[in-house]
C-alpha cells in the first residue's frame, strides 16, 4: 500500500470514527475506562521525567550561562521557557506516543487479529466509532493535563537544584521563574499538546485497525505506529511553531 | 430463509473464488457449509453476512412477514440494521477480552435494547444459563477453556434474539466430546427459537450429526445438496474423496448401507 493509499485509508477511518456513538452512555464508560488507562497511568511516568529533566536543563543552562555579564536570573527563565515551549508539549508527547500509542496499536490490532472488531461489526455496532473515538476524547482532553504537570514538575526538578546544589541561588532562579512571563506561551503548549495527542490517538488505532496477519503483524504495526506518530509529531511541530509564534 | 442466487465473487489478484452460487438456507434448520480448505466456503459465509461485496448475484434475507432483502444491495446504514438480525459465532470466539462472560453477553443489549439495567442483566443470565455458563459469569475469557468460550459466545449470539445465526467453523480447536456438545447446543437452539442457522465447518462429525441442510463447496462451486441421510450416496466423488476419507469413516458408511438392506 502506498502513502497515498494509506493517508486515504487514515481519512476514511477518520470519518467512521468521528460518527455519533450508537450509545452514549456506552461512550462515556469507554472514555472513563480509556482515561483511567491511558492518561491517569501516564501520569507517574510523566512526573519522574519531567522533574529530573527539569533539573537537568538547570544545570547545563547554567553553566553554559558562566559569562559574568549575564544576570543570574537568565536561568530560570530559560528553564521555564524551554520547558514550556518544547520539553513538556512536544518532548512529553513524543514520549507518550511511544507509551501510549504503542499500547493503543497493540490493543486495537489485537482486537483485530482475533476477530473481536469484526465481531462488533456484526452485530450493528461502528466499530471505528466504538473503539477509537473515546481514545481520542480521552487524550485529547487528557494530555494537555499531562503538559500542565510537566511544566510544574519541571520547573519544581529545577528549582531542588537551585534549593539543594550550589549551582545557581533560589533567588536568582524564582526570579529567573518569574521575570517575561508571556501567558500566550501556555495557550500555546496546550494548543500543541491537543493537536499531537490527536496525532498520537489516531494513528495507533489506525495502525492497529488496520493490521492484517497475526502477533507478529501487531508488533510491526505498533511500531510503525509509534515511529510514524513521532515524525507526524515533529512536523506537526515545526508548522505550529511557525503559524503561533511568528 | 436466505435465498443466494448466482453469486460470484473474486478479489483483487483475478482469481475466482465463489462461481454461480445458488443454494437456499432454511429457517429452523442448521444449514451447513461444507469443502475442503480454500474451497470458498469461508467467502461464501463472509459474502452472505455482508462482510464482503459479492460481484454478480443477490443474497436475500426474508423478514418477519415474509418479504426479501437483499443484502447486496443495502447501504451502509441498513446493512447496520439488518445486522442487529444477525448473532455470529466466529472461529476464535472473538470475546472481548475486558469484559467477563457476563459483560460480554450483556453487551448487545447494552448497545442496542432499551431494557432496564436489571431486566438485561436477567435476560444475559437467562442465555448464559441457556448454555449452561453459570458458573462462569464472573469470569474473563483468557481464565475459561475453549469449550467454554465458544458457549459464551453462542450466549452473547442470541441475546437479541437474532432470526439468522451465523457460525464460523465453531468446533475447530475443540475436542470431539466438546465439538459434540456445541453442535446439539447449536441445533437445540435452532429448533429452540426458530432460526435460521448457517454453520461452516469441515468436521465432518458434524456432517453426520447435525446436517440437516448440506451444501458442499467445491472449487468455488456449489457440488453437492441434500441432508444428512442423503450423505452417504451422493454420486459426487469429490464430496465422498472430503467426508470418507478416512478408514473411520469408510467403516460408517459400509455399516449404513449394511444398515438399510
Amino acid at each position: 500500500m502506498n502513502a497515498i493509499e494509506r493517508v486515504g485509508d487514515y481519512c476514511k477511518l477518520m470519518i467512521r470514527t468521528f460518527g455519533v456513538p450508537d450509545r452514549w452512555s456506552m461512550f462515556f464508560k469507554q472514555y472513563k475506562n480509556e482515561l483511567i488507562k491511558l492518561g491517569l497511568d501516564s501520569i507517574m511516568i510523566n512526573v519522574i521525567i519531567s522533574f529530573f529533566i527539569g533539573a537537568v536543563i538547570t544545570i547545563q543552562m547554567k553553566l553554559n550561562m558562566s559569562n559574568p555579564i549575564l544576570p543570574g536570573y537568565l536561568t530560570g527563565l530559560a528553564v521555564r521557557d524551554t520547558l514550556l515551549l518544547e520539553f513538556s508539549p512536544t518532548i512529553i508527547c513524543i514520549i507518550l506516543a511511544g507509551k501510549v500509542g504503542s499500547n493503543i496499536a497493540s490493543e486495537v490490532g489485537s482486537m483485530r487479529i482475533t476477530e473481536q472488531i469484526d465481531a462488533l461489526d456484526i452485530m450493528g455496532v461502528n466499530s471505528a466509532n466504538y473503539l477509537i473515538l473515546p481514545k481520542i476524547a480521552a487524550m485529547v482532553s487528557f494530555i494537555p493535563c499531562l503538559v500542565i504537570i510537566s511544566i510544574f514538575m519541571g520547573i519544581i526538578g529545577g528549582l531542588f537544584v537551585a534549593e539543594f546544589t550550589d549551582t545557581i541561588t533560589t533567588h536568582e532562579y524564582v526570579t529567573g521563574i518569574q521575570f517575561m512571563f508571556v501567558p500566550f506561551y501556555v495557550t500555546y503548549a496546550i494548543i500543541k499538546s491537543m493537536v499531537f495527542a490527536f496525532i498520537i490517538t489516531s494513528v495507533a488505532s489506525y495502525y492497529g485497525y488496520t493490521v492484517k496477519g497475526g502477533a507478529l503483524e501487531v508488533g510491526k504495526a505498533s511500531t510503525d505506529a509509534v515511529v510514524n506518530s513521532s515524525i507526524l509529531i515533529l512536523m506537526t511541530n515545526l508548522m505550529l511553531t511557525k503559524l503561533l509564534l511568528t | 430463509m436466505i435465498e443466494v442466487k448466482h453469486v460470484s465473487k473474486s478479489f483483487q489478484d483475478g482469481v475466482k473464488v465463489l462461481e454461480d452460487i445458488s443454494t437456499v438456507f432454511e429457517t429452523g434448520k442448521t444449514n451447513l457449509i461444507i469443502g475442503q480448505s480454500g474451497s470458498g466456503k469461508t467467502v461464501l459465509m463472509k459474502s452472505t453476512v455482508g462482510i464482503y461485496n459479492v460481484d454478480e448475484g443477490s443474497i436475500i434475507y426474508d423478514d418477519k412477514d415474509g418479504n426479501g432483502r437483499d443484502i447486496t444491495k443495502m447501504n451502509n446504514n441498513q446493512l447496520k440494521l439488518m445486522h442487529r438480525e444477525i448473532g455470529m459465532l466466529f472461529q476464535g470466539s472473538a470475546l472481548f477480552d475486558s469484559m467477563t462472560v457476563l459483560e460480554n453477553v450483556k453487551f448487545p443489549l447494552d448497545m442496542f435494547s432499551t431494557m432496564e439495567e436489571d431486566e438485561k442483566e436477567a435476560r444475559a443470565r437467562e442465555c448464559i444459563e441457556r448454555v449452561d455458563l453459570t458458573r462462569a459469569c464472573n469470569l474473563f475469557p483468557s481464565e475459561i477453556s475453549g469449550g467454554m468460550q465458544k458457549r459464551a459466545a453462542i450466549a452473547r449470539a442470541i441475546v437479541l434474539n437474532p432470526r439468522f445465526l451465523f457460525c464460523d467453523e465453531p468446533n475447530s480447536g475443540l475436542d470431539p466430546k466438546t465439538s459434540l456438545m456445541i453442535d446439539r447446543l447449536i441445533q437445540e437452539i435452532t429448533h429452540e427459537y426458530g432460526i435460521t442457522t448457517i454453520i461452516n465447518t469441515h468436521d465432518m462429525n458434524s456432517v453426520l450429526e447435525i446436517g440437516e441442510n448440506i451444501v458442499f463447496i467445491n472449487k468455488g462451486h456449489k457440488g453437492w445438496q441434500g441432508n444428512k441421510d442423503e450423505v452417504y450416496d451422493t454420486g459426487c466423488e469429490a464430496l465422498e474423496n472430503l467426508i470418507f476419507a478416512s478408514e473411520l469413516y469408510k467403516k460408517i458408511k459400509k455399516a449404513h448401507f449394511i444398515e438399510n438392506k
